[in-house]
Order: C-alpha cells, then sequence, then structure tokens
C-alpha cells in the first residue's frame, strides 16, 4: 500500500465517522464541530487529489464563515430543551439502516459496474489555481455572474427574513414627509404693536454695572 | 470487476456515495430540529463536490472544479437563507422542532 492509498484510506475514514457524528449526535453544537471536521477532511482529500485552490477554499468558506454563521445560529436559539422530543433514531432504527445499507449497495454496484477500478493515479497538477481561474473566466463568465447574483439575492433575503422594526431607532417616513401640509407646521398669528417703554432704562442699567 | 487498494476514481464515487447516503438517512432519521437537518444538505452538497473533484483530477478536466466552486456558492447560499428561515421559525414558536410543524399537516 503506498502512502497514497494509506492517505485516502485514513481521510475517507474520518470523514465517514464525522459524517455519521454530524447526523447522530444529540447536541446541535457537537453536530457542528464533527460538520468542521468533515469539511476540514474533505479538504485534505480534494488537495490529494490535485485541487489545492478549491481544497483551501474549502477551509476558508466553510470552516471559517459558514460554521461560525451556524455556531451564532445555535447560540441565538435556545439549546437548553433539545433533549425532550424523541428521536426518530430509536423508532425507525432497523427501517432506516435497512434503506440506508440499500441505498448505498446500489450505488455501489452501479459505481462499481460503470467504472470498475479503473481510472490511473492522477497526474499532480502543479498550476491548478491558474488552470480554474482561466476556466471559471474564460468560458464560465456568465455563469460566474450569476452566482454572484445568486449570492446577493440570498444576502438581501435573508435580512429581510430576519429583520426586525425597532422602537428605539428614529428613521424617516417619507409617506408622511410628503403628505405634510403648510398649516400643520406653520401658524401666522395676528397681533397689535406692542411700544416697549423700558428699554432706554434697561440700557442704562447694563451701562452702570 | 475487481477494486484495487490502490485509490482510484471508483473508490472516490464510493466515498461520495456513502456521505450521500449518510445524509439522506440522517435527514430522514432526524425530527429533533432544523440545524441538524440543515447540516445533513451541507453534507449531501459536499458528497456532490466529491464527485465533482474526482472526476476533474481523474479526467484531466479543469471543468469539474468549476462546477465545485459555483455547488459551493449554491450552498452558502442555500444555508444563509435556511438558518434565517430558522431564526424566523424560532421567534414565531420558539422551538424549532421539526415534529411540532404541522400546520399543513392537513
Amino acid at each position: 500500500m503506498t502512502f497514497s492509498a494509506f492517505l485516502f484510506y485514513t481521510f475517507s475514514a474520518i470523514l465517514i465517522g464525522s459524517a455519521i457524528s454530524v447526523v447522530s449526535t444529540r447536541h446541535p453544537i457537537h453536530s457542528a464541530l464533527s460538520l468542521v471536521l468533515a469539511f476540514f477532511t474533505t479538504a485534505a482529500i480534494w488537495v490529494t487529489l490535485g485541487a489545492e485552490f478549491l481544497g483551501l477554499a474549502l477551509v476558508v468558506i466553510y470552516v471559517g464563515a459558514v460554521m461560525v454563521f451556524f455556531l451564532f445560529v445555535i447560540m441565538m436559539v435556545n439549546v437548553r430543551d433539545f433533549k425532550k422530543p424523541k428521536s426518530n433514531w430509536r423508532v425507525y432504527f432497523v427501517p432506516l439502516l435497512l434503506v440506508g445499507v440499500l441505498m448505498f449497495a446500489e450505488l455501489a454496484m452501479l459505481i462499481i459496474y460503470s467504472t470498475g477500478g479503473r481510472g490511473a493515479v492522477p497526474e499532480p497538477e502543479t498550476r491548478n489555481t491558474f488552470l480554474l481561474g482561466k476556466a471559471m473566466f474564460d468560458h464560465y463568465i456568465y455563469a460566474l455572474e450569476i452566482v454572484a447574483v445568486l449570492l446577493l439575492s440570498a444576502m438581501v433575503a435573508a435580512i429581510a427574513l430576519t429583520h426586525r422594526k425597532t422602537s428605539s431607532t428614529k428613521r424617516q417616513v417619507p409617506s408622511e414627509q410628503i403628505a405634510i401640509k403648510r398649516d400643520d407646521r406653520v401658524r401666522l398669528v395676528k397681533m397689535d404693536v406692542v411700544r416697549d417703554e423700558d428699554e432706554p432704562e434697561d440700557n442704562k442699567k447694563q451701562a452702570d454695572k | 470487476m475487481m477494486i484495487g487498494l490502490e485509490p482510484t476514481l471508483t473508490h472516490y464515487l464510493l466515498l461520495s456515495a456513502a456521505l450521500l447516503t449518510i445524509s439522506i438517512i440522517g435527514m430522514i432519521a432526524n425530527r429533533r430540529n432544523m440545524l441538524t437537518i440543515l447540516m445533513a444538505i451541507e453534507l449531501l452538497l459536499l458528497s456532490s463536490n466529491i464527485n465533482f473533484i474526482a472526476f476533474s483530477a481523474f479526467l484531466g478536466d479543469m471543468n469539474g472544479q468549476v462546477m465545485t466552486m459555483f455547488v459551493l456558492a449554491t450552498a452558502a447560499a442555500e444555508s444563509a437563507i435556511g438558518l434565517a428561515l430558522l431564526i424566523v421559525v424560532f421567534r414565531r414558536r420558539g422551538e424549532i422542532t421539526v415534529e411540532t410543524i404541522n400546520i399543513l399537516k392537513g
């Protein structure tokens, strides 16, 4: 067994174990940390396959950003009473195990039948980032723009869903601003002219001081 | 149809299939909270990404890796909207148990 085979089996074992841990642990924080391990191991597998840029991007985007987002949400919602409702694991354990084993067996038979252990060990690609950028900006530039718009709309949707109007912040209401009349703001008062007799005396007092 | 010990395309595809199976079974089995279901969806998209990268590496074609980039971006958008919905559900109901969300059950 060569070193690359050893790496593949080690990473695969860690990945499968952490994936099982993600879906079966009781507490969501344990699930999230297992998911971090799964992402990290997958990044390692991608690097061994020669996709260094995507491996590092997976670490930066998922382990760095998305999982922190998950942990923030876990922190915001109340996790104390997650233990109460009964999980389906115990109730449907045998059928689920059966379905899972059958599903994997069918997929495995299909894969082994169609590929049959063919395919050489991949050549290590030394200019991965260069080639990826060339493919992305030469052939997929429109798809890239669409993905950018997709991310923007996701951001707008997330903000619109979670935004809550608070009473403490002051903001303008344009409809009320437009609908205002002059009489609401200014009141003209008619009054007689009043002569002030004491004014010279006041000036004298101030001069004395 | 012998499968050797040395990792070939078949091995990577089998790994991806195992990951897909685990995530789908976990999604069905878990009725406790929506967070774990969202994490299982992340695992599912990760398994598709492993497929893309494996094909890209063994066929010597960069297009698979570009697709992985797009799947990554889509998964990030999905998790953002999913978590926002989860927060809305939590504000309305004070819990995120999937079993009790059955207004549309009829």
